[in-house]
């Protein structure tokens, strides 16, 4: 017994070095787990941004399939990058619904008309109220609803062609 | 050229080290003459590293701008002192520093150790030589500190503006001496396991090393604790972060040792315990390291992480902390009991001292580690300062108690009447600092109450040692333990009394508006800009008053040219009784400017109290080297 005892520190360490040796190993995980991931969707109602869309609600988020709800602004630079790559996603047919941060309506019709429109309903939050309430901290980030309002993903930053897979793949677990 | 000379001397260092470490060996078995070598190659190690050290600090001086580590580092503008300082404020140059320090402390070992029986002494130089080659690896393949950069840049990425502080110069150094130095014991327990030499003869010899690493790594952790304090801007003194608790552990472990160790000197008993200390002290320097550098857990430390790094670190600890507890596992059996004792005396006070330590050492530890663990599994999680607190607070409470009844009980057997008798006024004052401090108080919180009774009792009973002594004839030593003792309890008195009345406001003020914290009022005069060498400022102006008088405060909210980054320097007035500690935030757009505002009575007894243990720790180290020297003369005299 007093023999194994003495062997006990060096067990402790290969138990550490397990352990360390996992965490080394396991790459380090690049994607902000969102509180609100699973949460409904906090219930809004946004006016129209331009006049050819119709404003956006938290109710038309629960149409029964999954919707992606992209955070936008015509004077944010990254969303130009981002723009063909909502296109593309609008070409594979995924709904996408846009919400226009502390804009002018004119500003984006002119975004909008230079950059293409992947949009189906665009609301403006011109106070950034609802932008607060989804815990978004800039623009442009997306997020993944599905048919029921329930987010399912948050993506901050500009969608890159390269994460498109990961989009569309938390879009089919969604439905 | 210089990177050159450098890379050389330190490959001709790493040479040396494996002839150290080949000689060492050679002579444990029986080889003739190899002994005899050992020592000197020792110092010419460490003259090479420390050669190759200085020729970094000369090329970040000049700022070499072909050499990629002072590109990316420096700055051609930076104030000289962070040029100088910059040196050991990245990953390479704080790893060069490490083995620099290390081989320093086996040089030194080598220099001056003259009790310890030569075949232990070749051992333990051996077992340093080991620590470094592999140290020396590490450098020389995944972190070469002198790689050249071809173009050379126009000009260099500047450093770190949080570390562009005077606190640079002196606080890593000084951890490093303490966190490195503390090898020593490390190197000492492989040694004397390897010849199975551990005995009283030993422990004398280890304790002076212990105790010089240990007083470094106090003053060093003292120093980073005021230097997060001021820098970071955010009040407090202790954060509980990953590379706090990396130095913490080793210094909760070599304060057990020191204490295990005067018993194994003293009274030939913990044998086993003390080695085992001892190897623990260093292989949580080790790991610190590790976790640091590899940026496994995220910290506000962690400057130049890299994964590939780590799994390196990984492979050195595995080898050297493996391989020293396979060593105690298979000889520490053969080490023969050392004397037994009764629980009541000043080694059960001991044992109780080193068991508390070692239980707040494993909950720092699993609160550390434990992120990682659940990580394994699948969930992500931080633990902060309310674990931290809640689980360390009690029992680092009790530990200030045995610290209190320790010194005045008698060795090998004491009586309990006896030791109550002598505990009897620091007891009363005790209870009276208790009720005191909760009529004055009421609704104070049960930590800080007990902290700052406690404090008042520490207090007294450290000096209690000193009562109707002759004080001219006091050992040196015994002056040290009472100084330290008391510093723990100033420092205890500090930290309960910050918790328990510290005030925060935080506001948002216009120019002209009056905010009062604690007993002051402060008044917001102005904003100006300002600018320094290599940044530009906003600095407002505060007037602080408290009855009559007043005095101006200037925090300022920085922005650094290279790399740009904001910064906050508070300003802080210390007083008698506490300090005042100002941030200016950002402005609103409305004409209001965020500021913070704390009133923290004595919380300057935190760095006093630390000092005054390391201060302590100097006086028993000159007292115990001075005995030791009057011991030896006396015995060459016969």
């Amino acid at each position: 017994m007093k023999r194994l005892i003495l062997w006990a520190p060096l067990a402790v360490f290969a138990g550490f070095l397990m352990v360390v040796a996992f965490g080394l190993k396991r790459p380090p995980d690049p994607a902000i787990h969102s509180k609100l991931v699973g949460k409904p969707m906090p219930a809004f109602e946004l006016k129209p941004a331009v006049a050819e869309h119709p404003g956006l609600s938290s109710e038309d988020l629960k149409q029964g399939a999954p919707r992606l709800v992209n955070v936008f602004a015509s004077w944010c630079v990254p969303c130009i990058a981002e723009a063909p790559v909502l296109m593309e996603l609008k070409r594979r047919g995924v709904p996408i619904d846009g919400i226009a941060i502390r804009d002018r309506g004119e500003d984006v019709a002119a975004f909008l008309a230079r950059n293409r429109d992947p949009y189906a309903h665009i609301g403006t939050d011109p106070n950034s109220q609802v932008q607060l309430a989804l815990g978004s901290s800039g623009v442009p980030e997306t997020f993944v609803v599905d048919g029921k309002g329930v987010i399912r993903l948050q993506h901050i930053g500009a969608i890159n062609p390269n994460e498109l897979g990961d989009i569309i793949a938390a879009l089919e677990a969604a439905k | 050229m210089i990177a050159e000379f450098g890379l050389a001397a330190l490959w001709l260092a790493a040479a040396l080290s494996l002839l150290q470490l080949g000689f060492g060996v050679a002579a444990l078995r029986g080889g003739e003459g190899f002994a005899s070598s050992v020592r000197p190659i020792a110092v010419v190690q460490a003259v090479l590293v420390g050669a190759a050290f200085l020729a970094l600090i000369q090329l970040f001086l000049r700022t070499d701008l072909s050499v990629a580590l002072v590109a990316e580092n420096s700055h051609s503008q930076k104030p000289l002192l962070y040029k100088f300082a910059g040196t050991w404020g990245n990953h390479e140059g704080s790893m060069l520093l490490w083995v620099t320090v290390l081989a320093i402390a086996g040089a030194a070992v080598a220099l001056f150790e003259r009790s310890l029986k030569e075949r232990t002494l070749v051992a333990t130089l051996a077992a340093q030589a080991a620590i470094g080659l592999g140290f020396y690896a590490f450098l020389l393949f995944a972190s070469n500190p002198f790689a050249r950069l071809n173009p050379a840049p126009p000009q260099g990425n500047g450093l770190n503006p949080l570390l562009q502080d005077p606190g640079l110069a002196f606080h890593p150094p000084t951890l490093y001496l303490g966190y490195v130095g503390i090898s020593i014991a490390f190197s000492f327990a492989v040694g004397a396991l390897i010849t199975r030499d551990v005995g009283p003869a030993f422990a004398k010899a280890m304790r002076p090393w212990v105790l010089a690493a240990w007083i470094l790594l106090t003053l060093g952790i003292t120093a980073g604790s005021y230097w997060a304090y001021y820098e970071l801007g955010w009040g407090g003194w202790w954060f509980w972060d990953p590379v706090e608790n990396a130095s913490l552990m080793p210094w909760l472990a070599a304060t057990a040792l020191l204490h295990s160790v005067t018993v194994l000197a003293t009274r030939d008993g913990l044998r086993a315990w003390t080695v085992m200390l001892a190897v623990v002290a260093f292989s949580m320097s080790m790991v610190g390291t590790f976790l640091v550098r590899s940026g496994i857990l995220t910290s506000v430390h962690s400057f130049a992480v890299d994964p590939r790094r780590g799994a390196f670190i990984l492979i050195l600890l595995a080898l050297y902390i493996g391989g020293a507890l396979i060593l105690f596992g298979a000889r520490v059996g053969t080490v023969k009991e050392g004397s037994t004792f009764e629980p009541v005396s000043r080694e059960g006070a001991l044992v109780l001292n080193n068991l508390l330590l070692c239980v707040i050492l494993a909950l720092v530890f699993i609160g550390t580690i434990y992120p990682l663990i659940t990580e394994a599994f699948g969930t992500k999680l931080s633990i902060g300062p309310p674990y931290f607190n809640s689980v360390v607070g009690p029992i680092a409470l009790a530990l200030a108690l045995a610290m209190a009844a320790g010194p005045l009980m008698r060795w090998r057997r004491d009586r309990l009447f006896e030791v109550v008798r002598r505990l009897a006024l620091p007891g009363g004052l005790m209870a009276v600092a208790l009720v005191l401090v909760f009529v004055l108080a009421p609704g104070i919180r049960v930590l800080p109450l007990l902290g700052l009774a406690l404090a008042f009792g520490v207090g007294a009973a450290s000096l209690a040692p000193l009562w109707k002594r002759n004080l001219r004839r006091t050992p040196l030593f015994i002056w040290g333990m009472a100084v330290s003792h008391l510093g723990i309890g100033v420092s205890l008195a500090g930290m309960a009394a910050e918790s328990a009345f510290s005030k925060e406001r935080l506001v948002a003020a216009r120019l002209g508006e009056t905010v009062s914290v604690g007993p002051y009022a402060i008044r917001f005069e102005s904003v100006d800009p300002v600018a320094g060498p290599n940044w530009t400022a906003i600095e407002g102006k505060l007037t602080a008053s408290r009855g009559g008088g007043s005095f101006v405060l200037r925090p300022q909210a920085r922005m650094f040219s290279a790399p740009p980054t904001e910064t906050s320097e508070a300003a802080i007035a210390t007083r008698l009784d506490g300090q005042l500690y100002t941030v200016l935030g950002k402005p609103d757009g409305a004409g209001r400017w965020q500021l913070r505002l704390w009133w923290k009575p004595f919380v300057t007894l935190i760095w006093l109290g630390g000092a005054m243990v390391a201060v302590g720790g100097l006086l028993a180290l000159i007292g115990r080297v001075r005995r030791e020297r009057r011991a030896r003369r006396a015995e060459e005299g016969e």
